[in-house]
């Protein structure tokens, strides 16, 4: 039983740490090939020079981001088959067709032309160059669709049978185009925006301030991060609010446990905190707006919503006696942490894209020298995210037809996954101490300069 | 009409076998790297000569476990449960390399870069033993049971055969990766070291493959298959017509006969192997075969398709960045990134 808790710990912390790369990985890849576009099709002499040093700068970020994704990518892939065999058998003519796909149409994409962009300056014309790098973006948020339709056939199983002791499919386009794939997708890409400009807007920051030579060249990436995040925070929320509205019928434990709601209710409200009672099924403590839980789910005052008490009732009826319930208390705050994570990151965007338009930045440079510290918030709002999404679906690993439990690899024991588990930590924090220490080394030491001077 | 489920143990064996010959020579390179490479700008040349293209390469051995996962799921799950520490092992050496690549020119520190470079060097050696180990385990046979569970420890998987298996591959990727360099690198110095380095680990090659192919035959039933066998000794055939070409100077043939020594192993494997996938020493009612392992035909119909369609497609644009690089690697190289 051990196996399986260290299991599940291991898969969290390499799948949270393999995740704080993707979503600058599918940001970034796109920045960067807009800002490679703007170098090939500028005629103005004075910018082509500093768009190109830009597109290098950012494309240097992006390289190192990009490595220490693809290398803990790897792991996620082989660890379904090494702590999750039974959940690979039970899954695999499902789950392995998505994977397999991505790596034929993604993985190969974006890696061959990633690394005929690295080393292809000289060697290619303008233009074939910068398609290079346009093929790693839709290579890599190619390679998002294709894993996050393979997740969301764990949170809402669709085209399948269940035969000879497996879940196999029936329907391919009914996998592809299951409604949980939009919501999820469409999710992740613009968090992927909102956080690779994040990382735009607090590395052009740190230049800005620090860095008098380039200062014209990072005002000009100041706006269009800003541009940019604000784009993808926005789009986090629109999408986040669809996903919610769908979860209704997608996952409804999921929606009533991200809001701690116990009994069923017509209209239902919205607790802005509650003390959780997850023993008991209620909230011993909580303050809450009347109806604005029913209000966001139906743009309506009014509506019912499903409460956990009566979602588990049903769910020990249709598959036996257990605890259908997930970690409520964990839902609740994370959902909380992840939505005030989004407004601040809109508040912060929308800020400094008006201090940069309007031409005041001069005047409020302590935005400026504040906001690379505030860089941690898209990564929190990421990993809560993905545990609302993971932790939601507890105590199942594919709603519905195999539970967590089952899912563990009966031959590891206890003491392997502790190794394993221990290795991979302390491994991948070298690894951010490396990496972190390369890419602020890097800033710090790049001008990005007019080398015509007076221009611009 | 052919099976799917032998059409996909073909494409499974032709995606391995692209692996072995392109991750071939880039373990081997990064294994000859602290040895080969004298000077920092040595190795920064010697590492060039698979910047462009490692990562495209490894991503063979991504598809090919993608594509174990999609058409013989029940061969992905035993097997890599089966090879649990083996694997962590491999990943920790895969995650070293691949970063190593990306940070080693980001400080000028030449404690830095060298210790990246040890990154690089124990990312491919590693590896290249491992998958040599992996592969005679698998063709040897392995405890699993009726339910398709491995029975034995991680112990269990290292025997005087399997060792041998892994010093076989360690050595002929080495000798591949030293017959690469002769064909990528500019300065004629360097392609006369690499030379002396083919020669080494070549020699050490023949000997740990002579000894192999003894093991083979007494270990395991690939004899019983005489395409197999033909294949193995094709493979000895090429790979020492391969060396006494290196020693003569004649680096190109050497190359080529050292990817089809590569291509005739992976290929003598995996027909010796078939129908099975994963061979049970218990019983072999208990092994995994292309009937007993497989996904559905709809889902193999499905992955059939987009192989068909995208693996060609995918073979034209690799052709392409190995066509843009296609010049030898000088010391100007450097200077352009």
């Amino acid at each position: 039983m051990e196996a399986l808790l260290l299991s599940r710990w291991q898969f969290a912390i390499t799948t949270v740490y393999h995740f704080l790369f993707v979503p600058i990985t599918l940001g970034l890849s796109i920045f960067t090939a807009l800002l490679e576009t703007c170098y090939v099709r500028t005629k103005h002499s004075g910018w082509k020079p500093v768009c190109k040093k830009l597109t290098k700068f950012f494309g240097t970020i992006f390289l190192i981001n990009f490595a220490m994704g693809v290398v803990t990518g790897i792991v996620q892939e082989f660890h379904f088959g090494m702590n999750w065999s039974e959940y690979s058998r039970f899954m695999g003519d499902i789950f392995g067709a998505p994977l397999a796909l991505e790596a034929l149409t993604a993985f190969f994409l974006e890696s061959t032309f990633l690394g005929i962009w690295m080393f292809g300056w000289d060697k290619l014309s303008e233009k074939a160059h910068c398609a290079c790098i346009w093929l790693v973006a839709f290579g890599s948020n190619l390679s998002a669709f294709w894993i996050l339709v393979a997740n969301s056939f764990m949170q809402h199983p669709v085209g399948y049978a269940v035969n000879n002791g497996r879940a196999e499919m029936t329907d391919f386009f009914a996998l592809v185009t299951n409604p949980y794939v939009i919501g999820e997708y469409s999710h992740t890409l613009f968090a992927g925006l909102a956080t690779g400009g994040f990382v735009v807007l607090a590395v052009s920051a740190w230049k800005f301030v620090h860095d008098d030579g380039s200062r014209e060249a990072f005002r000009q990436t100041l706006k269009a991060g800003a541009v940019y995040m604000l784009i993808g925070t926005l789009g986090v929320m629109g999408t986040g609010h669809m996903h919610a509205q769908y979860l209704r019928e997608g996952n409804p434990m999921k929606l009533s446990s991200m809001e701690a709601l116990w009994e069923t209710e017509n209209p239902a409200p919205f607790a802005i905190v509650a003390d959780i009672n997850q023993d008991a099924g209620k909230n011993d403590f909580e303050i809450t707006i009347p109806a604005l839980f029913s209000f966001m789910l139906y743009n309506a005052p009014e509506g019912e919503v499903k409460g956990i008490n009566d979602l588990q009732k049903e769910a020990a009826a249709q598959y036996g006696p257990g605890d259908y319930r997930p970690d409520v208390t964990g839902l609740f705050w994370s959902f909380r942490i992840m939505v005030g994570a989004g407004g601040l990151m809109a508040a912060i965007a929308g800020l400094v894209g008006f201090l940069t338009f309007t031409g005041r930045l001069e005047k409020f440079g302590f935005v400026l020298k504040f906001l690379p510290w505030l860089l941690p918030i898209p990564f929190v709002a990421n990993s809560v995210g993905w545990y609302i999404a993971e932790g939601g679906r507890q105590p199942w690993i594919v709603v519905g037809l195999q539970k967590t439990a089952e899912a563990v690899s009966p031959n590891i024991t206890s003491g392997e996954v502790w190794l394993t588990m221990i290795g991979f930590t302390v491994i991948y924090l070298l690894l951010a101490i490396a990496a972190l220490y390369a890419a602020l080394r890097f800033i710090r030491r790049t001008n990005v300069t007019q080398a015509e001077g007076r221009n611009g | 009409m052919m099976e799917l489920n032998v059409l996909w143990f073909v494409l499974i064996t032709v995606l391995f076998t692209g692996f072995f010959f392109l991750e071939g020579f880039d373990y081997g390179v990064g294994g000859l790297l602290p040895f080969m490479g004298r000077t920092d700008e040595e190795r920064g040349m010697i590492i060039r000569t698979i910047g462009p293209v490692w990562d495209g390469n490894e991503v063979w051995m991504i598809t090919a476990g993608g594509a174990l996962f999609a058409a013989f799921p029940h061969v992905y799950s035993t097997m890599f449960a089966t090879f649990y520490l083996a694997l962590f092992l491999m990943l920790v050496a895969l995650i070293l390399r691949g970063v190593a690549f990306e940070l080693r020119g980001k400080a000028d520190c030449l404690c830095w870069r060298r210790f990246w470079e040890g990154c690089i060097a124990f990312g491919s050696l590693v590896p290249a033993f491992l998958w040599g180990v992996a592969v005679t385990n698998l063709i040897a046979g392995l405890p699993i049971n009726e339910n398709m569970h491995y029975l034995g420890s991680f112990w269990d998987l290292l025997s005087v055969y399997t060792i041998v298996g892994g010093l076989t591959f360690l050595t002929v990727f080495l000798f591949h990766g030293a017959a690469f360099l002769t064909q990528r690198l500019g300065d004629y110095g360097l392609v006369l070291r690499a030379k002396e380095y083919a020669l080494k680990t070549g020699a050490a090659a023949i000997f740990c493959f002579v000894l192999c192919f003894v093991l083979t035959a007494t270990k395991t039933d690939l004899f019983h298959s005489l395409p197999a066998a033909l294949l193995l000794v094709l493979t000895g055939v090429c790979f020492i017509a391969g060396y006494l070409a290196m020693a003569r100077g004649k680096f190109k043939s050497s190359f080529i006969l050292s990817s089809l020594a590569i291509v005739a192993v992976s290929c003598s494997f995996f027909t010796g192997l078939f129908p099975r996938l994963m061979v049970s020493s218990i019983s072999p009612a208990f092994s995994l075969t292309i009937d007993n392992a497989c996904s559905t035909p709809y889902t193999l119909s499905i992955m059939t398709v987009a192989a068909l369609v995208m693996v060609p497609v995918v073979l034209i644009y690799q052709g392409w960045c190995y066509w843009v690089f296609r010049h030898r690697v000088t010391g100007k190289d450097l200077k352009a990134h």
